[in-house]
């Protein structure tokens, strides 16, 4: 299961990452293995989305989430 | 001087790091260069409690010491090299302590560089209201530093934050965090003895980022590339275990400091505010909203202080004309220096307008929601969601809102922003807009509602917009750039705008235009002012001896002659031959020889069309008699073929080319120090002035 695979108010951990220099910035934001993600909202034309993460909320583009992989 | 302590704030956006420093400098602050790189470097001087002053330096705010935007290049640049003239005795680690988490990675980097430390724990009040508990003297133990808790919205902590800057050591305190020399040690000791470098993290750092780092020299770089070749060190694989490795040290450390119980409310009150803020529907319709009111409140607001300037430079002139010697040194002070810098000083309240909404709009975590709502739409055209304030702000000038396209971290999305900005139809298009459609369009209603004049103005704009966005999308795949565009963002919790941020900027925005642009737009305005009152000696001695005969001075009063011979004299001032001599580049637009001394005259600025067109149909030199410019442009006949100068194709033709061409000096320079090259104002020049031929061409050939 991926991030951008999950509906708004779903949430999942944070299992690995597919793209090693997407995952070297998600995890200088908080974006760890182990982590409850949770997506809040999907911008109004379909993309980018909001996750709450480690205690705040992050967005990123879907394309991006896509290379999230949960438990 | 010299021994001035010099401190640097680090710390990740959002976390009231301006605020900080805003706190203790004041209006102490000045914006400058750091040395060869393209970012803006603000210090500014703080007096300690015991009377002393230090330098404080706030570094680009950043996640991590590794830099995605080039803006954050220049933090460890500044903080790894010792002869960096901006190299601090210490750095104050300004953290978020309701993200304490994710701030504190940034910190253990900073640590590791061996550089004396603190923390400024900031959003204290947020943490505590949030029921999250920090043991914060556990926490500076566990650490070795001194910590400083802080509301600094609330101006918290700010004296305790002074008290421990100018208390704190020379040496470096802080235990370490993580076994640096463990992710590279053959890579870490040969780098460190090539450069003779102590500190093993700086030495990694170098590692990772050697080819952008300006300290170091051709020959070091191709030295450390080899070196990393030869012990197959991947840069990304160990950023990874690193950043992993101090996670765990963060949440060992975490584990007995920190205590939640709940999750934090304002963020639940955020979401509650986004649900409708960021709405499918309602999101775009309050957006639209919002920017409907600043604009009024920016037209509405800044047109009375704008008629107070006008005033004051009139006035000024007057007086100087009266009350001076008259002569060459006299005019050229009034007309030339004082009226550039009337340009100049009329521009002030619109940008401190535009620049408080938009610090407001910053400030308050709304803009960040703008950015994520129109993303995507923006991203298709070679835009990013960053893109939409200064394209929007582009409709009442170009200036402030190509400053204001700093917030887009991306190279490539700033310099299209940056490009295509100032092609949206500003204010100063509008006197000339105005002027010609009231010549060639009639005051007729269509359809009984609607106003043909008001359409044809619509269309201006809207076309201006449309073209800005094709712009865009062509620049899209021209410009090169090795960057992957990514959009990992922060979405801050709402909070109220702090009003003393929103002065500061509006102060700092105003004073950077004031002294960069000003200088540039005076220059020119003096070197126009020289060409059209100076011309070939004799032909000016011919016209004043004509207009002394008997004939004239018997048909016409002293005033109308004066006029005319300040009309024929621009006619054959350098301006005017110079209007002459592009006259055959531009009779395909429709162009007669007087459109083109306009055409030069207002290359500075584009308001400026208006008094050329008064001063050549040699009425009094004042743009504000609108109506009797009106009528002699209407009046106008072309020499050669006896029939009106301005026909509907002439004028639409000018209107296009006004549209696109980069008449604005002002618009210029501020490109120049933005992009800090003048290549990208040269290209935009460029690029503008063919779009404008070739669009007026078509226009004129088609309407002829």
């Amino acid at each position: 299961m991926k991030l951008s695979q999950l509906g708004v108010g779903e949430q999942g951990i944070i299992k690995e990452f597919t793209d090693l220099e997407m995952s070297v910035k998600l995890m200088e934001m908080g974006c760890l293995p182990g982590e409850v993600i949770k997506v809040d909202r999907v911008a109004p034309f379909g993309d980018p989305i909001a996750v709450s993460i480690a205690g705040y909320q992050l967005s990123l583009r879907k394309k991006e989430a896509s290379t999230i992989e949960l438990v | 001087m010299k021994n001035k302590l010099r401190v640097a704030l680090v710390g990740n956006p959002n976390t009231g790091k301006s605020t900080i420093f805003n706190s203790l400098t004041g209006l102490n602050q000045k914006i400058g260069n750091f040395p060869g790189v393209t970012v803006d470097k603000k210090s500014g001087l703080s007096k300690m409690p015991d009377g002393e002053f230090i330098e404080i330096i706030d570094l680009p705010g950043t996640y991590s010491l590794y830099p995605k935007s080039a803006d954050e290049t220049i933090v460890f640049e500044v903080l790894s090299h010792k002869e960096n003239p901006s190299f601090p005795d210490l750095v104050v680690v300004v953290a978020d302590a309701t993200n304490l988490k994710r701030n504190l990675l940034l910190y253990t980097q900073i640590a590791d560089l061996g550089l004396p430390v603190i923390i400024a724990l900031n959003m204290m009040d947020l943490a505590a209201k949030g029921n999250m508990d920090i043991d914060v003297d556990t926490l500076a133990k566990r650490l070795n530093i001194p910590i400083i808790p802080l509301a600094a919205r609330k101006s918290q902590g700010i004296e305790a934050l002074k008290n421990a800057i100018q208390y704190q050591t020379k040496m470096p305190l802080q235990l370490p965090t993580i076994d640096v020399e463990a992710i590279a040690p053959d890579l870490i000791s040969d780098i460190s003895d090539l450069l003779t470098i102590e500190n093993s993290y700086v030495a990694l750092q170098i590692a990772h980022q050697h080819e952008h780092l300006k300290y170091l020299s051709k020959t070091q770089i191709d030295q450390i590339k080899i070196l990393v070749d030869k012990h197959q060190f991947h840069s990304q694989k160990a950023q990874a275990s690193e950043t992993i490795a101090r996670y765990h040290f963060i949440n060992d450390v975490l584990l007995d400091t920190v205590k939640y119980k709940s999750v934090a409310l304002e963020e639940n009150i955020s979401n509650k505010i986004d649900h409708y803020l960021t709405h499918k529907i309602w999101g775009l319709v309050i957006f639209v909203g919002v920017l409907f009111a600043i604009f009024q409140s920016i037209f509405a607001w800044s047109e009375y202080p704008m008629f107070l300037i006008e005033t004051v430079f009139v006035w000024l002139a007057e007086m100087g004309h009266q009350y001076l010697p008259s002569g060459a040194l006299t005019n050229l002070l009034i007309d030339g220096v004082l009226a550039g810098l009337s340009g100049v000083m009329v521009f002030i309240p619109q940008i401190a307008l535009l620049f408080a909404f938009i610090s407001i709009l910053e400030d308050t975590g709304y803009m960040s929601r703008v950015t994520f709502m129109l993303d995507r739409l923006m991203r298709k055209v070679g835009l990013s969601g960053k893109s939409v304030v200064p394209l929007i702000g582009g409709l009442a000038c170009a200036v402030p809102s190509i400053m204001s396209a700093r917030t887009i971290e991306n190279w490539k999305d700033r310099m299209i922003t940056i490009m295509v900005t100032p092609l949206v139809s500003c204010s100063a298009r509008l006197p000339i807009y105005t002027l010609l459609i009231s010549l060639v369009v009639p005051k007729k209603m269509l359809l009984g509602f609607i106003n043909l004049q008001g359409l044809a103005l619509m269309s201006l704009y809207l076309l201006s917009i449309v073209t800005a966005i094709l712009v865009a999308w062509i620049m899209k795949g021209l410009i090169r750039s090795n960057l992957k565009s990514y959009f990992i963002m922060e979405l801050p919790v709402y909070r109220l705008p702090r009003w003393n941020n929103v002065g500061i900027t509006m102060y700092e925005s105003v004073k950077t235009f004031v002294t960069q642009a000003g200088k540039v737009i005076i220059a020119v305005a003096i070197i126009l002012w020289v060409l059209a009152s100076y011309g070939p000696t004799n032909q000016f001695e011919k016209i004043t001896q004509k207009y002394q005969s008997k004939t004239y001075i018997s048909q016409y009063s002293s005033q109308e002659i004066n006029r005319l011979i300040a009309s024929e004299k621009l006619e054959n001032s350098y301006a005017g031959l110079l209007g002459k001599s592009i006259e055959p580049g531009i009779k395909p637009l429709g162009f007669d020889w007087k459109i083109g001394i306009a055409l030069i005259t207002s290359f500075a600025a584009r308001e400026v069309f208006v008094g050329t067109m008064a001063t050549l149909y040699s009425v009094d030199g004042d743009a504000t008699k609108m109506e009797s410019v009106r009528e002699k442009m209407a009046g106008a006949i072309r020499a050669d073929t006896g029939e009106k100068v301005f026909t509907t194709a002439t004028a639409f033709s000018l209107m296009i080319f006004y549209a696109f061409a980069m008449q604005c000096m002002s618009t210029m320079a501020v490109v120049y120090r933005e992009t800090k090259s003048i290549k990208w104002p040269i290209i935009q020049f460029s690029y503008m002035l063919v779009l404008a031929y070739i669009s007026s061409f078509i226009v004129y050939q088609l309407l002829k």
